[in-house]
């Protein structure tokens, strides 16, 4: 058999390629990006023609890869956490007119907040949308569940959520590999309605869709990834969902024979399994990586079942990702520890790169707002976000893509003056220009620096839909050309870049200023490329 | 066999092509491995680490519990200390001796390897004079590996396929300074031992 060394990621993207997939739909986002970079790399979709581009944002993807799927081809989803955000009009209304090819949503949850600005828990969305949710332990099990899920959407004419978190989008892990299947061949939907959610329609269809939620709890396809052991002792049952599995048998090794334990790895919850093991067990210790889910559905408003040990209790910490430390404590095993951290060990945290253009042109922004004071600069999600640390601390917001913009429209309205927004490239193109079109349609006073490093910089370089074409899209949703500028962000030009800075922020109007330089490591890379790394190990 | 490994750095100092390397050939001797790397924020010059874990049979967590760690394996002085609280008692630290100097409060030096000397079971070398007398002055990350290879219980022509496998694809020249670089690494640990 063919076995691969795979991050999560990869073993998620290997196995869709293998499951016939046709079009792969993204937007980057750690710790996501690596599926839709695995197959933009790998042989097999040049071989096999699989549509493999990046999209403008999260929600444009969905509903590309929605597309795909009416016309009755296997589509797969990637993006972090909070792009599902971005998506979920998309996703929500996808299970409603439900899919015709195979559909996954792959959603990378990042407890912890290693790189985002927040910690949600993915695992509510499927709920919410009434769609069946996989959330594997390990990366085989990422590999196998992607046949089954395109299978279990196929069978249910319904999306199919694949919960990550960064662990195991990150941990690479020998993967046996299954041989591959044809991609579907292009087939419209039977009801030339089913796409079409008017009232009347959408009615009946959410009903239909509530109950097959109900039936899909039994499938097998669902319920083989949900399993229960019996344990020696009845004292403490556990249930484990996802990776939090690997941590409690990290710590129990072979004495887990004194547990009966509860794995589920895929949703809506296995309810007779749960009634199976809280019925046996004097007690419950629920492990899940992420927000307590399954705990709150559990103790409901009453808590006055069985005594039940999780996040909510203190007994596992409410919010964060979970480590063995942490499960160890849980199940009450003595803790090891090595030696403490020398008190001379000092952070470091990440900084621009030597010859990064946002570090240029948030100098010269420093100098041009001086004079107004503090607090005038929104700004947005990317590698210039790390303004916000010393020695700039030169921004005041980072919310959610696009929110530079609108931010600043906002407080324009409210009287502030000058107000600035600073945002990249890639995030412009995700969902600047919206609110630059608002910006534009009320004339609001403000000044939108784009700054524009030819990529999408801080999930590691990928193509931006921005590159080459941010003039034309500023002129063409109507600023207005004599406030429509360009800069260099070099530090010989800082002067000047100052100057015309300062002029924008004294017109009482829209303005852009774009301050364009090759982000310096895609430029590196670049000049150097040519190293890929085989990681095959048949 | 179990070996827990902790690879530390600063990002862009090459410790995934250390990860890299051992995972291919712990997967050529057929060993259990998982390996969690850091990607995304912490990559722009910040501390960036690798839980490395190879064992004869399954591992579990792809996370290594403190105190477990059989060895330390860092690029950069400062970083090798970050991860002391997984290091077990038995454990080996082994770390190249040159500071990567990005942050205003870097402390002295001379401190840090004092703190380092402490450890029961270290190694310090100059990586980075060892990589240039082998021909690459960027293949300091290979000679670290190199000098913790007495450490990993494998054969050590398993780590030297790895690394032809590993660099193959960018010439024999590149290879060759790798293999200069990952002995020479090796000779200077194990002579330090003595
Ligand atoms: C909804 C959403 N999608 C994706 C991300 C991940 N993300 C953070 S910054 C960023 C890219 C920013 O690129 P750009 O605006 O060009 O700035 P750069 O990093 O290149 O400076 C991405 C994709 C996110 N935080 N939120």
């Amino acid at each position: 058999m063919k076995k691969l060394l795979l991050l999560g990621d990869e073993a998620i993207a290997k196995a869709a390629l293998d499951a016939g997939l046709s079009g792969m739909y993204a937007y980057p986002g750690t710790p996501s990006t690596e599926i839709m970079e695995y197959i933009q790399s790998s042989e097999d979709s040049s071989d096999h023609k699989v549509h493999r581009e990046w999209s403008s944002n999260e929600k444009t993807a969905i509903e590309a890869a929605l597309g795909m799927s009416y016309a009755g081809k296997r589509a797969m989803v990637a993006m972090k956490h909070v792009g599902l955000n971005v998506a979920a009009d998309g996703f929500i209304n996808s299970a409603i007119t439900g899919v015709n090819g195979g559909l996954i949503i792959v959603s990378a949850d990042d407890p912890s907040m290693h790189s985002s600005q927040n910690e949600q828990d993915s695992r509510f969305y499927g709920k919410f949308a009434f769609v069946p949710c996989f959330e594997p332990s390990n990366q085989q099990e990422a590999y196998d569940m992607v046949f089954d899920a395109f299978e279990i959407s196929e069978k249910y004419k319904s999306p199919v959520l694949f919960r990550i978190t960064t662990r195991l989008a990150h941990s690479r892990a020998s993967v046996n590999l299954r041989p591959g299947l044809p991609q579907k061949e292009l087939s419209l939907p039977v009801d030339p309605l089913q796409f079409v959610l008017l009232p009347a329609i959408a009615r009946g269809k959410y009903k239909s869709l509530l109950s097959s939620y109900e039936s899909l709890r039994y499938d097998s396809l669902i319920s083989k990834y949900n399993n229960f052991k019996d344990g020696n002792k009845r004292d403490l049952g556990i249930i484990t969902c996802g990776i939090a599995y690997n941590y409690f048998l990290e710590n129990v090794g072979d004495s887990i024979d004194n547990f009966p334990v509860l794995k589920i790895t895929a949703y809506p919850f296995p309810k007779d399994l749960i009634k199976h093991i809280t019925g046996r067990c004097k007690e419950i210790l629920i492990l899940e990586e992420g927000a307590p889910v399954l705990e709150e559905a559990l103790r409901g408003i009453l808590d006055d079942g069985i005594k039940i040990y999780g996040r909510l209790d203190g007994t596992v910490p409410r919010d964060g990702e979970l480590n063995p430390a942490i499960v160890a404590k849980a199940i009450g095993l003595p803790l090891s520890y090595g030696q403490a951290v020398p008190s001379l060990v000092k952070m470091r945290p990440p900084s621009f790169c030597n010859g990064c253009g946002h570090a240029d042109m948030f100098n010269s922004l420093i100098d041009a707002i001086k004079p107004y004071g503090s607090g005038h600069v929104f700004s947005d999600i990317g590698c210039y976000t790390l303004a916000a640390l010393p020695p700039y601390n030169i921004i005041n917001s980072c919310v959610d893509m696009g929110a530079s913009v609108t931010m600043a429209i906002g407080a324009s309205d409210a009287g502030l003056f000058p107000s600035v927004a600073v945002i990249g490239d890639s995030t412009f193109t995700h969902s600047g220009m919206t609110g630059l079109l608002d910006a534009v349609v009320k004339n609001s006073s403000v000044t939108i620096i784009i700054s524009d490093n030819s990529t999408t910089g801080m999930t590691g370089g990928q193509k931006s839909q921005a590159t080459g074409r941010i003039q034309q899209i500023c002129k063409g949703i109507g600023v207005n050309p004599d406030h429509l500028r360009s800069i260099v962000p070099l530090r010989k030009n800082h002067s000047e870049n100052v100057c015309t800075l300062k002029e924008e922020f004294e017109y009482k109007g829209v303005s852009v200023v774009i301050a364009s330089r090759e982000c310096i490591q895609t430029a590196t890379r670049r000049k150097r490329s040519g190293n890929s790394m085989n990681n095959s190990i048949s | 066999m179990k070996n827990d490994i902790i690879l530390a750095g600063v990002g862009g100092q090459g410790i995934l092509s250390i990860a890299a390397s051992i995972g291919l050939a712990a997967v050529a001797n057929d060993l259990f491995l998982k390996q969690s790397e850091v990607h995304g924020m912490s990559q722009r010059g910040g501390d960036v680490q690798s839980h490395l874990r190879l064992s004869d049979k399954p591992v579990s967590s792809d996370l290594i519990p403190y105190g477990k760690a059989d060895l330390i394996i860092s690029v950069e002085p400062m970083e090798s200390l970050r991860y002391l609280p997984w290091l077990s008692d038995k454990g080996w630290l082994v770390t190249n001796s040159n500071p990567f100097i990005n942050i205003p409060d870097y402390p002295s030096l001379a401190e840090i390897l004092k703190e380092i000397k402490k450890i029961k079971n270290h190694i310090i070398i100059d990586a980075d004079v060892i990589a240039k007398e082998s021909g690459s002055a960027r293949s300091g990350n290979i000679v670290i590996l190199g000098a913790a290879s007495p450490f990993i219980d494998m054969p050590f022509t398993s780590l030297e396929n790895a690394v032809r496998k590993l660099f193959g694809s960018k010439g024999d020249h590149i290879v060759d300074t790798n293999l200069k670089a990952l002995n020479a690494g090796r000779e200077c640990s194990i002579g330090l031992r003595i």
